[in-house]
């Protein structure tokens, strides 16, 4: 099992209200799968995605990565998780804007001390992955919005992380360019990757193997597609 | 360690791009503290340079020897109460010579302004020294060729002179000047001996000067002019007994009551240096303090534009982070970029200071030293401020929550 949830939950304490955004949530991902997380706003979608990216800890359960029980660890800890073992493609691509997509790239394996020459020949292998090998001294204001979501893509890549979690990846993208982006994610998952993809387009879902609906913090219907 | 260090080195490229991409606000950022470190710099090498000059000059007085004067040198007291005093005797220098029983050496020195000429050749205000034999050793006069003053000139007053270097070369120009007989004002002296050459001391120059017995010059020029009194220690320690034993003589010559105060003056190179030290270090206080309000200042305009730049990349640390940046991490990039940018403040500094003081120096026509130490403070304290500066910016940037970085818009 890759990633065992397990009475999860998190409450959110705004002043003297508490208001409970996860609600004893249990989920099991093994290797290799391709999940959808869907949700209108409000449904736990997000405070999911953070807990599931190690970007935040949930108030109650446990969340097992990896037979590491990562629900109780400090802020420099998660880090090295999702230095390690997450790969994040976001909605608003979210590159270094002064850097070229060959630094981009790279970043991660700076955090984890991957020496200079070995980091450059890594990021330029994962660019090519994604067909942008020609775009490595390119910075993100030259590229097109779905040059610079493959460049995420090849950054989220370059760690060879246990989840790649993108979120509304294509979200800012037209729907031709979209497509293309969702054919990558089909391939890394042939390729053996495991992806975890949080979106509310049905069609983008639909892509995948698998689609956990959340509502009001529960898990509301878990279908294979 | 080496992956510490390779990480070390990616932090200051991370800087110098920050730096790059921002020329104008880093410059801008770190004008304070450029402005501190040239005016540091720059006072501090010129003080140098002059310290260099003066204490040079000094030393040619003798450490070792005191004048016993009618005037301090350095005139702390009422100068209208000074004025009234006795001028020093030939008298009295006859009674130190004898009684001074810790002085090496002692001299009767006057002098006034003169014109020698020999043939056609006039050479006008030219200072005469009327002296004895022991100021070779007090004066630091030794003749290049025949000799100085000797016992017998002096027990005879014979009329003869001592030439410096430029006189002798000025008046004589291929002719051998010994033997020669040169005229003072109207009186004819044998040239005896030529000095070797001394220099300059603060732009008088000394190979401009001339030395006649002290009886004949005043025989010639009259005996009422005051005369000072050049006494050199026996042992370069006992310049405070012999002091003493000076102040001792000339208050039982003079008669003065044990209540009254001294109504001369014992003068040496002491009281120059410290009047000196003390100008120079009031003067390097006040440049400190303006150096150090520029710092002070600089830094705060660090540490502002630091916090500025924190929240205009914020969603850049929440990239960092969330790919894996740790605390540490993000609080190295931003601290050593404040270090970077205020470093590199102290290096222009620098190196506007030491243009800034070779001009200064220059103008005096003297040479600056590059001081090693000069640019350890320079450099110290500029990073030093990048530090104090940087910390709570960088600080505040490694405690941002990578959730909400990542929103910010």
């Amino acid at each position: 099992m890759l990633i065992e949830i397990k009475d999860l939950s998190k409450t959110y304490i705004l002043g003297e209200i508490e208001v409970p955004a996860l609600k004893e949530t249990n989920i099991n991902i093994e290797k290799n799968e391709y999940v959808s997380i869907m949700g209108p706003s409000g449904s736990g979608k997000s405070t999911l995605m953070n807990i599931l990216g190690c970007l935040d800890v949930p108030t109650g359960g446990d969340y097992i990565l990896n037979n590491q029980n990562v629900s109780s660890l400090t802020d420099d800890q998660l880090a090295e998780i999702r230095n390690k073992e997450i790969g994040f493609v976001f909605q608003t691509f979210n590159l270094l804007p002064r850097a070229d997509a060959l630094h981009n790239v790279e970043l991660p394996l700076i955090y984890n001390g991957t020496p200079r020459i070995k980091r450059r020949e890594m990021a330029r292998e994962a660019l090519e992955k994604v067909g942008l090998a020609d775009r490595a001294d390119h910075k993100p204001n030259e590229l097109s919005g779905g040059q610079r979501q493959r460049v995420a893509i090849a950054r989220a890549l370059i760690n060879k992380p246990s989840i790649i979690l993108a979120d509304e990846p294509t979200g800012n993208l037209d729907s031709k360019t979209g497509e293309e982006i969702m054919k990558i994610f089909s391939d890394l998952h042939a390729a053996g990757h495991t992806i975890i993809l949080v979106t509310h387009e049905e069609y983008i879902a639909n892509h995948s193997k698998r689609t956990i609906r959340l509502l009001d913090g529960y898990v509301q219907s878990d279908t294979m597609n | 360690m080496l992956l510490k260090l390779t990480r070390i080195n990616e932090y200051f490229l991370m800087a110098w791009d920050a730096l790059r991409t921002h020329k104008l606000r880093s410059l801008l950022t770190t004008l304070g503290i450029l402005i501190g470190v040239t005016t540091i710099i720059t006072i501090w090498t010129t003080i140098q340079g002059l310290n260099e000059y003066v204490y040079g000059q000094l030393s040619g007085l003798g450490a070792s020897t005191v004048y016993v004067e009618k005037f301090p040198w350095v005139i702390t007291d009422n100068y209208f109460e000074l004025r009234n005093r006795k001028e020093v005797t030939y008298n009295e220098y006859e009674e130190i010579e004898e009684f001074a029983t810790l002085a090496d050496a002692v001299s009767p020195v006057v002098s006034a302004r003169k014109k020698l000429s020999y043939g056609k050749e006039k050479y006008e205000d030219i200072r005469v020294f009327g002296t004895d034999d022991e100021y070779a050793v007090i004066g630091n006069t030794f003749p290049e060729v025949g000799r100085f003053l000797t016992v017998l000139d002096i027990q005879n007053n014979h009329k003869v002179v001592v030439l410096g270097k430029d006189i002798a070369s000025n008046l004589f120009k291929e002719e051998n000047p010994i033997g020669r007989r040169i005229k003072i004002d109207a009186d004819k002296y044998s040239v005896i001996g030529i000095l070797e050459k001394k220099g300059s001391v603060f732009g008088q120059n000394m190979d401009d000067y001339a030395y006649v017995p002290i009886g004949t010059f005043r025989r010639v020029y009259g005996g009422h002019q005051g005369i000072r009194i050049a006494v050199m220690a026996n042992n370069p320690d006992n310049l405070e007994d012999l002091k003493d034993q000076l102040r001792g003589i000339m208050r039982r010559v003079r008669k003065v009551k044990p209540a009254d105060e001294d109504n001369f003056a014992i003068n040496q190179q002491d009281m120059l240096t410290n009047l000196y030290a003390q100008l120079t270090g009031t003067l390097f206080m006040i440049v400190f303090v303006i150096g150090g309000i520029s710092l002070l200042v600089g830094g705060i305009g660090i540490m502002n534009i630091m916090l500025v730049s924190v929240t205009e990349r914020t969603r850049e640390i929440g990239i960092r982070k969330a790919i894996g940046a740790k605390r540490r991490n993000v609080l190295s990039q931003f601290l050593i970029e404040a270090i970077m940018v205020s470093s590199l403040g102290g290096l222009i500094g620098i190196i506007l200071g030491f243009i800034a003081g070779t001009f200064i120096l220059g103008m005096m026509d003297l040479t600056i030293g590059v001081s090693v130490s000069a640019i350890a403070i320079g450099f110290g304290f500029s990073t030093f401020v990048g530090v104090l500066a940087g910390f709570y910016p960088a600080y505040k940037a490694s405690n941002l929550n990578p959730i909400e970085s990542l929103r910010y818009e």
